[in-house]
């Protein structure tokens, strides 16, 4: 609680200066504490032959210094600027006494240089040097980052952009990147083992008997009877993040808030900001005040422009937006964390030593009847409901009498109702398929997934300004491969929160379990179920699908999909990529913890090794 | 093209921001007279004809389109593709066209849904808005798309080709010790925990003592070794009670635990050995429970009863509630235990975490014992029942 209060006191602050520029050994050129932006003549790490280098650094934010893994010295590690149509050899030297690797996020790649360990190669042995070598068939911004243990969590991450071969659609003076990352002074480890011992050791924001007696109260505005009906389920409503500003300083470009990240813009310029959130636990809600942003691609790839106020970013996903600035003022940006415990802050200005205004952190939000996997149910007919059948419910909603009552009550937002929830088995075996292993590791069953790609995420529903939802993306280009999918692969987003296990399909991967396999070229429609109550950020490796959003032909092609809780998220996939791939969640502990699996494409045609 | 797209966008900046979401405000005069409602909410019906949701319909971009500040406002200028000429999903829901047999993965297996397609349509349960009401994120043109096709295995040349593609390349030894630290980086995690619940100083109107309650856990997510201990003594005498319990804990259920091993009392003498067998865990409305059946070497069976309730009151103030309660089946005066219900403590301790793991805490025990345990206790020390103010500390690590 005090620390909550010190943290908002320190962030409504606001004016807090810019820290000094001798730091900026500890910064690679393009993550300077008041960056002009990307420039040619900036030593970035560029050509056909790169050279990094893993080792211990030491990492000072907030005023405490810890190890760091760091490449090249630096966090986060060197741009690395690539051009479309080049090949590359990144020399990859571990200094470290443990493995590591590096994977190229988002990068079509040549599966045994996708750099993760166990699957596509070995790894890197401590004192050896490992040669990537690939041709860059794309443009856009990306990421890379270890793929070995939790190095991620310690500053083992970095940008890529690949400009494009010819004419860029995206017209823009100026560029900034802008990585967003967790830090934490406790060992990665030490993360895993809090989680272990007490599922919500991190949240500081629990539903407490003083917020039930305080009125107007947003983040405690939930009935007595819902609190017991949360209690039932043992589940908690307010388990948004499972590591949250209570371990965690949020960095932008390796500077956390008071560091204050600067870069500059002359007004009237176009300014591409490049967004790649490098966090190892934590979704972020972007916004700069008094700066619409127009998002122009998503995870690389370019999209039909939509201009948006406000946008939820998963771990891995990146997003280019233009911004256009016209007063010769400074405008605050805020990754505020989806569970609002903690922001990233950082300043766009004319000038260095400039600042705005920081916005308070927002309320945190409170799980819906819709995270709980029931947003495709007619509330109004739960009375009387028993476990296996759900008499009254409307399954199709197509008529507009019956779409009243689904949207008087759909969402969640009508917490009277949910008193009657009584007697409603919350983990129900009869609704998935028995490929699904309702065990241990299953705490909840979604009863009614409905697809989430016209949410903006939790707590963004009532913001007051625009938010970016998946359904806005349309791709600026039309969809390469039109065959229809001949066969749909579900697969379930499982978890037990109290004993923080995270599974596919209720098995951990280190339960032995096999691949999914995909024939190659074959044109398959992914089905992602999410019967947990958190926001999982999946990852396919090698490839880029097309989340299906309703905008057939242009959807947009991504590599990361954030998947809300009792979402049903569809994508249409080309297994065009032969050999093993890593498919995951991408928030680290939950991989750790056994959300993955590998995706074979076979057979292998054409693979020199 | 891009460019012009962009400015076009930038046209709707000045334009007051528009709630993304049906449901906020909606502004367009299509819109139904609901509640606001989440996004996805049906607002129209279904019958309108397939075309009118399509791409083909979304009204010429400009001004008009500016002042909803349509995020798509002007992408018309991009020709779209023609939507795929796909028949609505939803034609026939109404007329029961559609085969009702459900496939076992379908999501909706067991529900009666009479006129529901055999694959799952992304839509199902939930309408998708349509041009008319949808003011939000939805560009003019969100629809059906291709209804999902049937759940199958992969085709058999998915199967073909080499098991694992790296070995090829890095040679089967180096990728199978890979794998094996993947396999476990990946789910299997062995970790541990060791909880002091209570060490606290008890003081009564007659002997003042302390107690000690803890235990502590090693293994992975399902089989754990666990070890548990009491110890209650009056200070500056050998313990009253002093018990330790390895046990073999198995996971039978997302929160529940199979405990089964041996326990061994140091005191009350004579020691004795017991094996054990009880369920411990987290029951509904957040109660933690732990309950044990005892055989001792003599054939005396006991069994023990505990919860516990953590009521928040604040972020760091918790209250908990906490009662024991001991039963046996035959007397065993040997150690001052009579049949049925031989004792209950019920406790209530106010703990202030100063951090997670540790918490000073103060609180109030109330102790009695019943039937033949009384006749014993009395005979020993004649206290039946008493009070007793505790304050110690929790603590874990």
């Amino acid at each position: 609680m005090h620390h909550l209060i010190e943290r908002r006191a320190l962030l409504r602050g606001g004016a807090i200066g810019v820290a000094g520029l001798g730091l900026s050994g500890l910064f690679p050129a393009w993550a300077q504490s008041g960056s002009a932006g990307l420039a040619p003549a900036m030593p970035t790490l560029s050509g056909d032959d790169i050279r990094l280098t893993i080792g211990q650094s030491d990492f000072t934010v907030g005023g405490r210094s810890a190890h760091a893994i760091t490449m090249n010295g630096v966090l986060p590690a060197p741009l690395l600027r690539l051009k479309e149509g080049q090949n590359v050899r990144l020399h990859v030297q571990n200094t470290l006494d443990e493995d590591t690797s590096i994977h190229w996020h988002g990068l079509i790649v040549p599966f045994q240089m996708d750099g993760v360990p166990g699957v596509s190669f070995p790894g890197i042995k401590p004192k050896t040097t490992f040669l990537y070598e690939f041709p860059i068939r794309q443009s856009g911004t990306y990421w890379y980052h270890s793929h070995s243990g939790l190095q991620e969590q310690l500053g083992h991450y970095g940008p890529i952009v690949i400009d494009p071969a010819d004419a860029d659609p995206v017209a823009y003076d100026r560029e900034h990147v802008i990585v967003l990352s967790d830090w934490t002074f406790l060992h990665p480890h030490q993360l895993v083992v809090k989680l272990k011992q007490e599922g919500g050791y991190f949240n500081r924001q629990k539903q407490t008997l003083a917020g039930l007696l305080r009125k107007g109260d947003p983040e405690e505005a939930m009935s007595l009877a819902d609190r017991l009906m949360w209690g039932k389920m043992r589940m908690d409503p307010t388990d948004i993040a499972d590591v949250t500003a209570s371990t965690y300083t949020y960095l932008i470009n390796g500077h956390g808030p008071k560091e204050n990240w600067t870069g500059l813009f002359r007004p009237g310029e176009r300014v591409r900001l490049r967004f790649i959130n490098a966090a190892t636990m934590t979704i972020f809600n972007i916004r700069i005040p008094g700066l619409p942003m127009t998002v122009v691609s998503a995870d690389g790839l370019n999209v039909r422009p939509v201009t948006i106020d406000e946008f939820q970013i998963g771990n891995a996903e990146t997003y280019d937006v233009i911004v256009e600035p016209t007063e010769d003022r400074a405008f605050t940006l805020v990754a505020e964390s989806i569970d609002r415990s903690g922001m990233g802050r950082a300043t766009l200005a004319p000038r260095l030593g400039m600042t705005a205004a920081v916005p308070p952190l927002r309320p945190r939000p409170t799980l819906t009847m819709k995270d709980m996997g029931m947003g495709g149910m007619d509330h109004g007919s739960m009375p009387g409901m028993d476990q296996n059948s759900m008499p009254g419910m409307d399954h199709s909603a197509h008529s507009a009498a019956t779409a009243a009552g689904a949207a008087a009550s759909m969402g969640g937002m009508d917490h009277g109702s949910s008193g009657s929830m009584a007697g409603m088995n919350m983990r129900d075996k009869s609704k998935v398929p028995p490929t699904v292993k309702v065990g241990v590791g299953v705490d909840s069953i979604a009863m009614a997934p409905v697809d989430r790609t016209g949410d903006p995420g939790l707590g963004l529903e009532d913001v007051g300004h625009r938010v970016l939802t998946y359904r806005d993306l349309m791709s600026l280009t039309p969809n390469p491969d039109k065959r229809p999918p001949t066969r749909t692969v579900e697969v379930h987003l499982t978890g037990n929160m109290e004993r923080f296990m995270w599974s596919f399909d209720g098995e951990k991967f280190s339960e032995g379990v096999e691949p999914i396999r995909f024939e190659l070229n074959e044109r398959v429609r992914v089905v992602l179920i999410n019967d947990s109550m958190m926001t999982h950020p999946i990852h396919l490796h090698g490839h880029f699908f097309e989340v299906v959003n309703g905008h057939t032909g242009s959807h947009p092609l991504k590599h990361t999909v954030n998947v809300l809780p009792g979402a049903k998220l569809t994508f249409d996939l080309t297994a065009d990529a032969p050999g093993d791939w890593a498919f995951h969640c991408h928030l680290l502990l939950h991989m750790h913890a056994g959300m993955f699996r590998v995706v074979t494409v076979r057979p292998l045609q054409g693979e020199a090794a | 093209m891009t460019r012009t797209l962009i400015l076009l966008t930038a046209t709707a900046f000045a334009a007051p921001a528009l709630a993304q979401h049906s449901g906020h405000a909606p502004s367009t005069p299509a819109t139904t007279k609901e509640k606001p409602a989440d996004p996805g909410v049906p607002t129209a019906p279904h019958g309108a004809p397939a075309g009118a949701t399509g791409s083909s319909a979304q009204s010429p971009a400009g001004p008009a389109m500016s002042e909803q500040a349509d995020p798509h406002a002007g992408h018309d200028m991009q020709a779209s593709p023609p939507a795929s000429p796909i028949a609505d999903p939803h034609a026939g829901h109404q007329t029961g066209t559609q085969p009702s047999s459900q496939p076992a993965s379908d999501p909706h297996a067991g529900h009666d849904m009479p006129d529901m397609p055999t694959q799952t349509d992304p839509h199902a349960g939930h309408a998708m808005p349509s041009s008319e009401a949808d003011t939000g994120s939805a560009a003019p043109g969100h629809e059906p798309g291709v209804p999902d096709p049937p759940v199958e295995p992969p085709p058999a040349a998915a199967l073909s080709g080499p098991r694992n593609a790296a070995d090829a390349v890095y040679g089967p030894e180096a990728m199978a010790d890979a794998r094996e630290i993947a396999r476990r980086e990946h789910g299997d995690i062995i970790t541990y925990n060791v909880l002091i619940d209570q060490l606290e100083a008890r003081v009564t109107n007659a002997r003042d003592g302390y107690f000690i309650n803890a235990q502590g856990w090693y293994g992975g997510d399902i089989d754990r070794l666990w070890v548990k201990t009491e110890i209650e003594s009056d200070f500056g005498r050998k313990p009253e009670q002093a018990e330790v319990q390895l046990l073999w804990s198995h996971a039978l259920d997302p929160w529940f635990n199979l405990q089964t091993g041996v326990r061994y009392d140091f005191e009350p003498s004579p020691s004795r050995a017991h094996l054990v067998a009880g369920i411990q865990g987290l029951a509904p409305y957040w109660f933690e429970v732990d309950g044990a059946f005892f055989l001792s070497e003599k054939g005396d069976v006991t069994a023990r009863f505990e919860a516990e309730y953590d009521q928040r009151i604040t972020q760091r103030l918790i209250l908990q509630p906490r009662a024991e309660i001991d039963f046996a089946l035959q007397d065993v005066p040997e150690i001052g235990v009579g049949s049925g219900l031989s004792k209950a403590e019920i406790g209530l301790r106010l703990r202030y975490e100063l951090v997670r793991e540790f918490a000073p805490y103060i609180g109030i025990e109330y102790n009695e014992t019943f039937g033949d345990t009384a006749k014993f206790e009395r005979a020993e020390n004649g206290d039946v029942s008493h009070f007793s103010f505790v304050f110690g500390v929790r603590a874990w690590f």
